[in-house]
């Protein structure tokens, strides 16, 4: 059955994807990327996976060969980071709006200037409105997970919408994790080869990516957001059946330790995981706090985010990323309006840090969480925190 | 009887808005487009076709006494016809 592997996690996306029997994969290196499509390349170059690997001159072309291979219906992979996603940003409103099943693992890295190659998520946050799936991932093994579950999903005619698989740069993309891994029969089970349904073929001419005047751009914008809305039941049926393939549940919103807790702190990726050991100490001397994960950026999971801070009287969010200029926290922003309407809501209080690889230790997040409390209490004149920097 | 486009709904658009009837665009008029429109002196015409091969618009056809003519359904009046026909058959008028 499954075998447990000590590899980079780079390195097990190439596998994965290779499981996945994908038929093309257009892509230009990037650090902190590059591992992934390096192996992906070998792999191709050696006879191990049977695709085409197109070598683009950049990331808008890459993502430019992506539209075209999915349209002719071929299962389509394609991973970059930072300036590269940023290159690609107005094609991949295009991918989405036509609805093509593209999946794509971003390694975060934050962006210039100045230049940084290491991570934070400027690069997710940059790219929030267009119109992708974007899953979060704190370890290795939910990252090679979620690409499986991406295809699925992505190509599930009910949704037919490329999706984003975000890691931390450097924190995930580069370190040597155990993974199970799935056999590639059971990869093959819970994953049906992909049948777009209009691909482009000579024998039934389709048009695609034609203008539309105003009389008609407003309904095709509503047609996709009523579609990218309505993805998130699929969503989570692809994650049930992959609970019951595979044995690891994943959702929207997910909870640590948060019985009856008055605290929560919310974060998205990899620091999750050193923000758990602080959530068991403080757990340990007694206080009531917890954590919650935003694991589905995109649609973003109004819903569960409510029933998760039910009952609970401060909210702590860390960003890793800056909307500058304006509330700080671009996902603490969402979250404030994502609550504002509830008739008792929790006082909510942004941090931003972690910017440009910074690392957040156990005792960064213990002083985060004392200062967050404090503040809760006193108040702020400031729309957000600034976790970190020297004054 | 298909819905005209002031008719369609979200729910009638093809999933990324794809167009399943080839050859659609042909019936989308960009005749009114035109603040000017040619106007042929055939008698000096020489049916080199320059015309037809400038035209951006693809929209000059042969006539039925084999001169060549755009079509004003389609034809958008930009002027390439006039500028490049060798022996100045064709000039451009205001339109009303």
């Amino acid at each position: 059955m499954t075998k447990r592997v000590g590899m980079e996690v780079s390195v097990a996306i190439g596998e994965m994807v290779k499981m996945a029997d994908v038929d093309v994969i257009a892509a230009y290196p990037i650090t902190p990327q590059t591992h992934i499509v390096e192996h992906l390349a070998e792999l191709v170059a050696d006879g191990e996976l049977d695709a085409e690997y197109i070598p683009v001159e950049s990331e808008h072309s890459a993502m430019s060969a992506c539209l075209g291979s999915s349209a002719a219906g071929a299962r389509t992979f394609t991973a970059t980071a930072g300036q590269g996603l940023e290159l690609m940003h107005e094609v991949l409103y295009v991918a989405s709006a036509m609805r093509f099943p593209i999946v794509m693992t971003v390694a975060n890295r934050a962006l210039s200037s100045p230049l940084s190659v290491w991570g934070d998520h400027s690069d997710a946050m940059a790219v929030r409105d267009t119109g992708w799936i974007q899953i979060f991932t704190e370890n290795g093994q939910e990252v090679i997970d979620n690409v499986i579950c991406a295809f699925r999903i992505a190509e599930d005619h009910n949704v037919l919408l490329p999706v984003m698989v975000h890691l931390d740069g450097f924190h995930l993309s580069h370190v040597i994790e155990p993974m199970l891994f799935p056999e590639e029969e059971q990869v093959k089970a819970f994953l049906p080869i992909n049948d777009y349904p209009l691909p482009l073929n000579p024998a039934k001419p389709v048009a695609m990516g034609d203008f539309a005047p105003p009389v008609i751009y407003t309904e095709a914008k509503w047609a996709q957001e009523e579609n990218l809305r309505k993805s998130k039941e699929t969503i989570l049926a692809v994650w049930d059946e992959f609970a019951k393939a595979f044995g690891r549940r994943y959702l929207p919103v997910e909870s640590y330790r948060t019985e009856g807790a008055k605290t929560l702190l919310l974060t998205m990726g990899s620091f999750s995981e050193t923000a758990m050991t602080v959530i068991d100490k403080l757990r340990d001397e007694g206080q009531k706090i917890g954590l919650i994960r935003l694991r589905l950026w995109r649609p973003f999971p109004f819903e569960e985010l409510r029933q998760a801070v039910k009952g609970v009287e401060t909210l702590i969010v860390l960003d890793r990323a800056l909307s500058t200029g304006g509330p700080g926290g671009p996902v603490c922003s969402e979250i404030r309006s994502a609550l504002y309407d509830m008739s008792f809501r929790p006082k909510i209080v942004s941090f931003v840090g972690g910017l440009g690889g910074r690392d957040i230790t156990a005792t960064g997040f213990e002083t985060i969480i004392k200062r967050g409390m404090e503040l809760a209490r006193t108040g702020s004149d400031k729309e957000f925190q600034i976790f970190g920097v020297r004054e | 009887m298909p819905k005209s486009d002031n008719e369609l709904t979200w729910k009638d658009l093809e999933i990324g808005c794809i167009v399943t009837t080839p050859g659609s665009a042909a019936a989308y008029r960009t005749g009114d487009w035109r603040s000017q429109k040619p106007e042929y002196d055939f008698s000096r015409c020489i049916k080199c076709g320059m015309c037809q091969l400038y035209c951006p618009e693809g929209c000059v056809k042969v006539n039925t006494q084999g001169y060549f003519e755009a079509d004003l359904y389609h034809c958008k009046g930009c002027g390439i016809c006039a500028r490049e026909c060798p022996v100045w058959v064709i000039t451009m008028k205001e339109e009303a």
